[in-house]
């Protein structure tokens, strides 16, 4: 029997018809939108969401674009993105650390401002805030990796000594020198931005990241194997025999250097 | 042909009632427009920090949160239950619109509508063709689709297009490139479709529709004897479809507008030169008797619009 034939009921056809009309626009539209969805999800790695932010899917589910964070910003740290001008999703919060970073206020207006919960009211205490993760990008234009003490990222942390230690090492260069590496310790870097924005350098040396660039993870079977011998507070596995080290020195059967095994090409049968 | 026909929109109305009096209700819906444009401005231009935010979420003198329900609910969809200050905010501003009608947002808050405005303005000025005419009930769809859409992808969706608040954001905040989609908007009213965006696409007067669906202020062709069919209501109406049945009703049907895609803008009130439209309320379907039934006002050709 032909579809096309004389309709039981016009009205049911045209309704069907409309309806189907209707829905094929509505799917080629919504296909379009859920493009631009997806694409306002990748949010650039120089902008940084604002303290407390949630993770950037439960972000644009959450964030209704007012701005009431920017406006209690006392630093004019927030910007809201604007359309065409910024690649983070339109409307919604963010700030560039090299440009102004945040000045880790205590009392997080911008958290107590936000209606809806984009920023989580839970955290309160700043220190907790993760907005990114500072990683010294460039060791070889790094002044104080050079041997010079500039200092300047360390200086300004406003968490100094947890968040960004010196860590010392010998200067090989000079011979008789210590390099002070700024080295950040990424379970207290809150992500503020105050080094990146202090680095002397015309580029700044150290940055910060996402968390998703920044770290690596470690897996979930790993133990440390110190942590758990201390933690324990004796050998973790019982009644296993531990026999001496072997020593270096006269009397031993390692007797070439101080510290080190025999080369392989000094052994006996090993041409050169 | 009568040569009253070719009178154009309103003038008898300028007659009759001087010029103000025949734009007394547009006047006031600029007003009113511009009142809750300046209330977000006086703080970013003049430091009078009135209200902070904007339309899709904001605080009054540090005391009154609002927020646009439908974002709030394209967020609850897309995955996140917002806090206690949003919900009563979302909250209020239903509440408001379910009394006074939904789509008093549309003519008398949206700072998209005088954009639509000027292009329809322009459009009879131009006596373009109508063009496309999608069936009203699209902008159902569309924000069906806008609520699926968020759901699946998790994102508030039309926040990421939705123009009206671009454009209040913009202006508070910092244009972009928000004035090509503006013009953008100009440009499908005036050219693409009469009407076209916020009588057909626009979601968020779907969503307004909905929500002052029983709203309880209504406009009423209470003196519908008096009608002379002059069609100027027709031709300044945004949404000319929900005049008829009030207006051309049987006798003893009600002469109030019930349709939920009114938009209580008022124009119809301002153009008819005879003092049919009123402001009441919904229960409100008294009518004007005729003062004189004799002398029926003399019925002419219909204008075409």
């Amino acid at each position: 029997m032909s579809l096309a034939g004389t309709p039981l009921s016009p009205q049911r056809r045209r309704f069907l018809q409309d309806s189907a009309r209707a829905a094929g626009g509505c799917i080629v539209a919504g296909s379009l939108l859920a493009y631009l969805a997806r694409d306002a999800r990748a949010l650039p790695a120089e902008a940084l969401r604002p303290p407390g932010a949630l993770p950037e899917q439960d972000f644009l589910s959450a964030c209704i674009r007012c701005g009431l964070c920017v406006r209690d910003c006392p630093y004019d740290t927030l910007k809201l993105a604007e359309l065409g001008v910024d690649a983070v999703a339109t409307g919604t919060p963010y700030f560039t650390a090299r440009d102004i970073p945040c000045e880790m206020c205590d009392d997080i207006p911008c958290v107590a401002a936000c209606p809806t919960g984009a920023l989580d009211p839970g955290l309160d205490d700043i220190d907790d805030a993760k907005m990114g993760v500072a990683v010294l990008v460039d060791q070889e234009n790094c002044l104080n990796f050079l041997g010079l003490r500039c200092d300047v990222c360390y200086r300004v942390c406003p968490v100094i000594d947890e968040a960004i230690t010196l860590e010392l090492s010998h200067n090989t260069r000079s011979g008789h020198h210590a390099i002070f590496a700024p080295t950040v310790h990424a379970d207290r870097c809150t992500g503020c931005g105050m080094c990146e924005k202090s680095c002397v350098l015309p580029e700044a040396a150290i940055k910060v990241l996402p968390a998703r660039l920044a770290r690596g993870s470690s897996a979930e079977h790993y133990l440390k194997g110190w942590e758990e011998k201390e933690a324990k507070g004796g050998p973790i596995v019982e009644g296993l025999i531990d026999l001496p080290d072997r020593l270096p020195g006269p009397g031993t059967d390692n007797l070439v250097a101080p510290g080190g095994f025999a080369p392989g090409y000094d052994l006996p049968g090993v041409g050169q | 042909m009568s040569a009253r026909v070719q009178i154009p929109v309103g003038q008898e109305a300028q007659a009759a009632k001087g010029w103000i009096g025949a734009h007394r209700f547009l006047l006031l819906r600029r007003l009113s427009q511009t009142f809750f444009l300046v209330l977000f401005l006086l703080g970013p231009w003049f430091g009078l920090w009135v209200v902070q935010g904007t339309l899709a979420g904001s605080l009054t003198l540090g005391v009154l949160p609002l927020t646009d329900p439908l974002i709030l609910l394209q967020g609850m969809v897309a995955g996140h239950w917002p806090e206690v200050t949003a919900l009563v905010g979302g909250l209020i501003v239903l509440i408001a619109y379910a009394m006074i009608g939904g789509r008093v947002y549309c003519a008398w808050v949206c700072p998209i509508n005088p954009v639509t405005d000027a292009a329809h303005w322009l459009h009879r000025r131009l006596n373009l063709p109508k063009g496309w005419q999608p069936k009203r009930s699209t902008r159902l769809w569309v924000l069906s689709m806008v609520l699926i859409v968020s759901a699946l992808t998790g994102v508030i969706a039309w926040e990421l297009i939705n123009p009206i608040t671009m454009l209040h954001r913009g202006l508070v905040f910092g244009m972009g490139s928000v004035w090509a989609m503006i013009a953008g908007i100009f440009v499908f009213d005036l050219f693409v479709a009469r009407h076209g965006w916020c009588g057909h696409v626009c979601p968020v007067g779907a969503f307004y529709g909905l929500v002052g669906s029983k709203s309880l202020l209504r406009v009423s062709a209470a003196n519908r004897s008096a009608c002379d069919d002059c069609m100027d209501c027709y031709a300044v109406c945004p949404e000319n479809q929900v005049i008829s049945p009030a207006l051309k009703g049987k006798p003893g049907s009600s002469p109030v507008i019930l349709s939920p895609d009114c938009t209580n803008c008022g124009r119809c009130i301002d153009v008819c030169a005879v003092d049919v439209f009123t402001y009441t309320h919904r229960f409100d379907d008294s009518l004007v008797a005729p003062s004189d039934p004799v002398a029926a006002p003399e019925k002419r050709a219909a204008r075409p619009i």
